[in-house]
């Protein structure tokens, strides 16, 4: 019977696999061609910075980065809430290696450098927002890992603000061009690469804080281990 | 066929090989993996089949980019909420590990 049931699944996966194959192809050898992106290449002036990509994702279609920064917060808020501690901070839970705690004199300035980098140069080349926020994320894993405290995700102003900034001064910036008589977040064309820099810092920073907290809130302790089946 | 074309190709297998991994597997952290595969197929699909013909293509990128970003979130809720759930239950799937472990799925 379990037999019979892996090779039927096995089977049903491999038809999927075809029949979407066969699909891609299909896209593949039509002949129709997108005009999208010659559109973008015209109007790569008016979104205020250099790179296609950039552009589209602070500017063409910055709803979806507002809207994906708002999931950003609901998961970060939500893992938070079910960390298992009080506070994410908490002595018990740091690891301490010496050796990581020697490497990341080293690296975390550097990171925080190469962070800085990425968003920079967002602008003009490949780099942005995530990326930086990524690295940023990375950097205070290591600190974390090396046993390093960090005071700001301690409940509190701090981490409140961290969270949420990148979300609030998207959606300030979105409402603030539409009462002044511009569409929802359709920026001034004068201020664009501004504006889209402001953005970008302000997500830097919370996609770092989201993605440390989602980390943080997940401890890997063993003292908290439950004996098994309990409490089911 | 171009490499481009290749990518694409390759992401459908990962979804394939994605889907039957979330339907085998009981172990919830293997689930979650085979379920990123499955979006990680999807994302080659994406970029591959957009640049296919005519170079890389911004928009479907920029889109791939925020996919991203959003399926690391859900990626790391999704392994806070199995440890959670590990320590309630003690378990690591849905499904009763032996014999009077007591209660079917705990979902």
């Amino acid at each position: 019977m379990r037999r019979v049931r892996l090779f039927v699944t096995l089977l049903a996966c491999a038809g999927l696999i075809v029949a979407l194959a066969a699909a891609v192809l299909d896209v593949a050898g039509a002949a129709v061609s997108s005009e999208l992106p010659e559109q973008l290449r015209a109007s790569l002036e008016r979104s205020g910075v250099e790179h296609p990509v950039t552009a589209v994702l602070l500017n063409f279609r910055s709803y979806d980065t507002l809207l994906e920064i708002g999931v950003l917060v609901i998961a970060g808020m939500a893992g938070i809430s079910l960390a298992s501690t009080n506070s994410l901070e908490d002595p018990a839970l740091r690891s301490a290696d010496s050796l990581l705690y020697a490497l990341q004199r080293w690296f975390v300035p550097v990171m925080l450098l190469l962070a800085a980098y990425l968003l920079w140069a967002g602008a003009y080349r490949p780099g942005g927002a995530f990326q930086a926020g990524a690295v940023l994320a990375a950097t205070g894993v290591l600190m974390r890992l090396g046993g390093l405290p960090m005071a700001f995700i301690r409940p509190g102003i701090l981490l409140r603000l961290g969270l949420v900034i990148g979300f609030a001064v998207f959606l300030l910036v979105a409402v603030v061009g539409a009462l002044m008589g511009e569409a929802f977040l359709a920026y001034p064309a004068t201020m664009a690469g501004l504006l889209i820099l402001t953005i970008e810092v302000a997500l830097t920073l919370s996609i770092g804080m989201i993605l440390l907290a989602l980390f943080v809130a997940a401890p890997v302790t063993d003292e908290h281990e439950p004996e098994e089946g309990a409490g089911s | 066929m171009s490499s481009a074309l290749l990518y694409a190709l390759a992401g459908v297998a990962l979804c394939g090989i994605g889907l039957a991994g979330f339907l085998l597997l009981n172990h919830l952290l293997r689930r979650l993996l085979a379920f990123n595969l499955i979006g990680s197929g999807v994302f080659l699909v994406l970029v591959g089949l957009a640049q296919h013909r005519g170079g890389p293509d911004p928009v479907p990128q920029a889109l791939v980019l925020t996919g991203i970003v959003v399926a690391i979130a859900a990626t790391a809720l999704a392994v806070v909420l199995i440890r959670r759930y590990f320590h309630l239950t003690g378990r690591t799937s849905f499904k009763a590990e032996s014999e009077g472990d007591g209660g079917g799925a705990g979902s």
